[in-house]
């Protein structure tokens, strides 16, 4: 029996700095944050037995006015999403999103594997409030403990009657399956999530027309939601949606979790206000980060997750808010923030993003699976000092082709634009494996083109051979 | 000798009977193939095709895919260094030569004596503790060149084998639901599964 007095955990030191709001982290603090026992002697289920003693609609209506915003990347509101469900068709299946692998982000598998049951509850919640009759919990394959923490919870749960039939005695029956991921980026989007799930290749259903919210496993209405988003549940139904709104702005309610990585002195993972953290405090915030490492200054930073675009210190003073980001040209996502001292080689930096998208097209939409490898090549070109100038018109080129008009330029004065492209832009792939692939090497390239020019031989542009007999009259004369 | 073996046909029938759809079960049935063979054989791809009800080539496809699943033979232990963006700024191509050097072989390849292979991984989701490597998936954080030389050095001596298990097992705890609380699968088209639940219909407080 372990003692109930808690031990701070030794990694992400964002949980235990300053008196901010927690909402999803409240455990974190604890050694023993995972076991059921624990999670009972801190209010746990709480939020649960909270919803059983009301009626099922009215759940719902308070998870929609409290406006919980996906966590996933969208930020589609949870609420909302679950009304989209066409009447009178069932069963309904809720998917739990967990295959968290977005380039720099890092919050997911914490909550997996420090507060499974807050994960379980929230579960528990959805399924009670949209009236979905079996809930399967993806988590990403490469996440070990992760698994083997939740598949613990689950067992923990089921024996003490919080899964399963007549949950806690009421009338509501659900069951949590576990399943595991074996190793695919793009099964983190919904309909490769599902396709997936249903045992197949993992790779994108077209839509529109039809969202998973209508036609989604087994042709049925499911609802894919993102750890996090489910993480809120169980506090928001103890304290309500005022005090979840009280949090945060109108736009964007409650806290969000954020990993700020790369060369900042504390990188970690934090749970901050929505809305009105800015991403100066989270770099040089005492309770943040403390700044970019010693002796050094910032250059650039993704705001968001491998596929946004980047920033520059100018959007330094920009709220964490995904409106605002937006208009700016870039986006939130998934909240993860890589940041780039003076000393990073840019080229070489959107390499090792284009590479990875590269890597994990699925192959389904052409301009992805050809786009993302030639930009990797042409990168990793001209990054080993064998490209010429030509070379930086085909990164265009090619990006024109994944991505076909203005693309968002998130430091838009600086470049000479008058207003900012808002995101998203458009594209000829399904979904967004593809422009990510191209949005770091078009930040790169649009904000710091001397760096790679100082890379690349000049020679001279390329002149086409006319083909037709007129342009070869032409070209005659 | 590479199908399923009796225990893991038992375990793959109760996996299978928490899906609608038999085929759901088709990359668990995989891991649990893989962590019985170290890889995955064509004999198991035959055999999970029986199980969950779909051609071999299926199957095969499906597992394909997954980078996780390998057709060929790796070592005891799989190290994943991550390279993607935040571990590339702290240093993680570094590492990886480093790596390479100390055992003597190329990312992508086994050790001469099978015990590791060693790989190049995209983003692990440690991003805040990079660079960040994995063996048979079990996270190092910060990891410098000594660090690696470190974990290889206890690797070959056998020091981390109560924490790391072979290549093929990923978690070593099942969820069991336990007979008689669970509610069983929901199909899609089973007669009862096509109203709308009992809690939902009442209108009324589900613990009322």
């Amino acid at each position: 029996m372990s003692e109930l007095t808690g031990t701070t955990y030794q990694w992400a030191p964002g949980f235990i700095a300053g008196d901010r709001p927690k909402i999803v982290t409240s455990r974190f603090e604890y050694e023993d944050s995972y076991t059921l026992e624990r999670y009972l002697a801190t209010g746990g289920y709480e939020g649960l037995k909270a919803a059983l003693a009301r009626p099922a609609a009215d759940v719902h209506t308070e998870v929609k006015n409290a406006t919980v915003l996906g966590r996933g990347g969208a930020g589609f509101p949870a609420g909302t999403k679950w009304g989209l469900t066409p009447p009178g068709k069932f069963p309904r299946y809720l998917v739990v999103n967990g295959d968290e692998s977005e380039p720099g982000t890092y919050k997911d598998r914490l909550l997996m594997e420090r507060d499974p049951h807050q994960l379980i509850e929230g579960c528990l919640i959805a399924c009670y409030a949209a009236g979905l009759s079996q809930c399967f919990l993806y988590i990403r394959g490469e996440m070990a403990l992760a698994q083997e923490r939740v598949a613990t919870a689950l067992n923990e749960a089921y024996a003490a009657g919080y899964i399963g039939n007549n949950i806690l005695g009421s009338k509501l029956s659900v069951d949590i399956v576990l399943h595991w991921g074996a190793g695919a980026y793009v099964v983190g989007e919904e309909t490769a999530l599902i396709e997936s799930l249903e045992g197949n290749r993992g790779m994108p259903r077209l839509k529109p027309p039809f969202f998973p919210a209508a036609i989604g496993l087994y042709g049925q209405p499911t609802i894919v939601n993102n750890v996090e988003t489910l993480a809120n549940l169980p506090w928001l139904l103890v304290h309500g949606a005022a005090a979840y709104t009280a949090i945060g702005t109108e736009t964007s309610p409650g806290t969000r979790m954020v990993a700020v990585s790369g060369h900042v002195r504390r990188p970690g993972v934090f749970e901050i206000v929505n809305g009105t953290t800015t991403f100066r405090d989270l770099l040089y915030g005492d309770e943040f980060c403390g700044g970019i490492r010693d002796g050094h200054t910032l250059k650039a930073f993704v705001p968001g997750g491998g596929s946004a675009p980047w920033f520059v210190p100018d959007q330094l003073d920009l709220p964490f808010e995904g409106r605002l980001v937006g208009a700016a040209g870039s986006m939130l996502g998934s909240g993860a923030i890589m940041v780039m001292d003076e000393t990073t080689d840019i080229p070489k930096a959107a390499l090792t993003l284009t590479r990875f998208y590269a890597h994990e097209s699925c192959g389904k939409c052409v301009p992805c699976r050809e786009g993302g490898t030639w930009l990797e090549r042409i990168l990793a070109r001209i990054c080993a000092g064998n490209g010429t100038t030509a070379d930086l018109d085909q990164l265009f080129e090619v990006g024109e082709s994944i991505c076909p008009g203005n693309f968002p330029h998130p430091s838009s004065e600086r470049v000479g634009l008058t207003t900012a492209v808002p995101f998203p832009y458009k594209m000829t792939t399904i979904c967004f494996v593809g422009p990510s692939a191209y949005a770091p090497v078009n930040s790169a390239l649009v904000l710091f083109r001397d760096e790679f020019e100082a890379k690349v031989t000049a020679v001279p542009t390329r002149t086409l051979i006319p083909v037709s007999a007129a342009s070869a009259a032409g070209g005659g004369q | 000798m590479a199908r399923l073996n009796d225990d893991n046909v038992r375990l793959a029938q109760e996996i299978i009977g928490r899906y609608p759809k038999p085929r759901s079960a088709t990359i668990p049935l995989l891991h649990l193939a893989q962590e019985q063979d170290g890889h995955i054989t064509n004999d198991a791809i035959r055999h999970i095709g029986e199980l969950v009800g779909a051609t071999s080539a299926e199957v095969l496809g499906t597992c394909t895919f997954y980078e996780m699943f390998k057709m060929e033979p790796v070592g005891k232990y799989l190290i994943n260094i991550c390279g993607t963006m935040s571990c590339a700024l702290m240093g993680a191509d570094d590492l990886m030569h480093h790596a390479e050097h100390k055992l003597g072989i190329k990312a992508g390849s086994t050790t001469p004596d099978g015990l590791i292979t060693l790989e190049h991984a995209e983003c692990q989701a440690a991003c805040t503790e990079a660079p960040s490597v994995q063996v048979n998936y079990r996270y190092r954080f910060r990891v410098t060149p000594d660090d690696i030389d470190q974990l290889i050095d206890d690797l070959r001596a056998g020091k981390l084998d109560a924490e790391i298990p072979p290549h093929g097992t990923v978690a070593r705890v099942r969820q069991h639901i336990p007979a008689g609380k669970g509610v069983g699968a929901v199909p899609p088209d089973a007669p009862i599964a096509t109203t709308e639940p009992v809690w939902m219909s009442s209108g009324q407080a589900a613990s009322s």
